[in-house]
């Protein structure tokens, strides 16, 4: 693909982004009823759970290049598992930063170890946070690709293991509550709402996922250029 | 036939190695039990009883990965994983090798470990003994990974509880579940489940981990 199309391809998904994005919020804000139960700090809900989702599709997205790179030994696939973890740690962030919120304004506490949700982000974030740390204490070469696409494995199968461990815990330490879900039954307009929040989410993380990784790319072509000259 | 022969000889290669050098089992033992003695001052004196279990858990967490930073230094100062990858075995019997060396440590330190915790704090069951077993095959399975990856790093040491903590916790929940819960069954359950996960995925990415 030329250099050019790949470019005007970026931009036209920057573009839908930021269209998805101001439409998603747009709703979100002005058009949705209010929350029976919770009123109007429900909102917040369109934003968190769709950067929740989007985490997960970035750490799936991941796990499935590190899956290409062991079968295919292709060497690109390593820059788009390493980026594609990146993501999800930013989407990670957000999910706590916007969960613990959503915690403050509903039960009047930054932090809560029975919400489920932002305890496995928790997990996860320290999960890939390590993951990190593993590829820049290693000297660059098949093996850390390798290594890379081996945890990114282990992270999609630690994401069901550790919401199982989260769900036994929350019963040993604390009696169950069962309260009324919010996002149980949505109504029709929740539910627009909700895609087009969430077809906006996925289009960012997709649109910095593309400007990320032509980054990284070039830094990489650069340092074997710098490396060539020495 | 031939794949666990090849097993058996590596696995009795680390055995008789730390058997002629003790530098690896005397040091878990003595960790395990001081740990224990710190948590008996770090704990206050109208704490439940359920607290000591879960100290009892971190305590072992922690002996594991300090067995585990010693896992691959021999192979790594000698340089014997290269030869090994060189040999004519398949690579994963290296990860089932270091792993069964790994869990015999570590059962040696619980052997010492369970009667000191009934000592101090309160009687070890059956069924946390059951779960000791359990957790302690998850704990080698992924810990023996792991410290390949932590040993081909330049951070090593440092690396190894950071890569391995996360992936602990669903040890550390099932093995207090079943030593404090009414219904022990489901979280021995559920240690069994990790077990058979975590040894199958890594049975088969170590191959990748170790070559060049």
């Amino acid at each position: 693909m030329s250099t050019s199309l790949r470019n005007s391809r970026a931009v036209a998904l920057a573009a839908a982004t930021a269209a998805l994005l101001l439409v998603g919020l747009a709703l979100a804000f002005y058009w949705v009823p209010n929350a029976p139960l919770e009123g109007f700090r429900q909102r917040i809900f369109y934003i968190h759970v769709p950067v929740a989702l989007t985490a997960y599709a970035c750490f799936g997205w991941a796990a499935w290049k590190g899956l290409r790179l062991l079968w295919t030994r292709e060497q690109r696939y390593d820059l788009e598992s390493y980026t594609a973890v990146h993501m999800g740690v930013i989407f990670g962030i957000l999910t706590l930063v916007t969960g613990s919120i959503w915690a403050r304004t509903s039960w009047n506490t930054w932090w809560s170890w029975e919400e489920r949700q932002l305890v496995l982000f928790l997990v996860l974030f320290l999960f890939y946070s390590a993951y990190f740390m593993l590829r820049f204490s290693v000297d660059p070469g098949p093996r850390r690709e390798r290594m890379s696409a081996v945890y990114a494995l282990f992270g999609v199968v630690l994401i069901p293991v550790s919401f199982l461990a989260i769900r036994l815990a929350e019963g040993l330490i604390h009696p169950v509550v069962f309260d009324s879900q919010v996002n149980t039954r949505l109504t029709a307009s929740q539910l627009i709402t909700f895609v087009v929040c969430f077809a906006g989410t996925l289009a960012l993380a997709g649109s910095l996922y593309v400007n990320e990784l032509t980054g990284k790319r070039i830094d990489a072509r650069l340092g074997e250029l710098r490396e060539a000259l020495e | 036939m031939s794949y666990l022969a090849d097993v058996g000889t590596l696995a009795r290669k680390d055995l008789l190695l730390e058997l002629r050098s003790r530098d690896t089992l005397p040091a878990m033992l003595l960790f395990v039990v001081s740990t224990l003695v710190v948590f008996s001052f770090a704990l206050p004196a109208d704490a439940s009883d359920a607290a000591a279990y879960g100290l009892l858990w971190v305590a072992i967490v922690f002996t594991a990965i300090l067995g585990l930073t010693r896992a691959f230094a021999a192979e790594r100062d000698q340089r014997v994983l290269d030869g090994l990858v060189l040999a004519p075995c398949d690579r994963s019997a290296i990860w089932l090798g270091k792993g069964i060396a790994v869990l015999a440590f570590l059962a040696l330190a619980e052997v010492v470990a369970l009667p000191a915790f009934a000592l101090f704090f309160e009687p070890v069951s059956w069924e946390l003994v059951a779960a000791v077993v359990l957790a302690d095959g998850g704990l080698a399975a992924v810990g023996t990974l792991l410290a390949a990856m932590a040993a081909a790093s330049r951070a090593r040491e440092l690396l190894l509880p950071l890569l391995f903590l996360p992936l602990a916790i669903p040890i550390v929940v099932g093995g207090v579940g079943a030593s404090i819960a009414d219904d022990p069954g489901r979280y021995l359950g559920f240690l069994v489940l990790y077990d058979l996960i975590f040894a199958i995925l890594s049975w088969a990415s170590f191959e990748y981990v170790v070559t060049e």
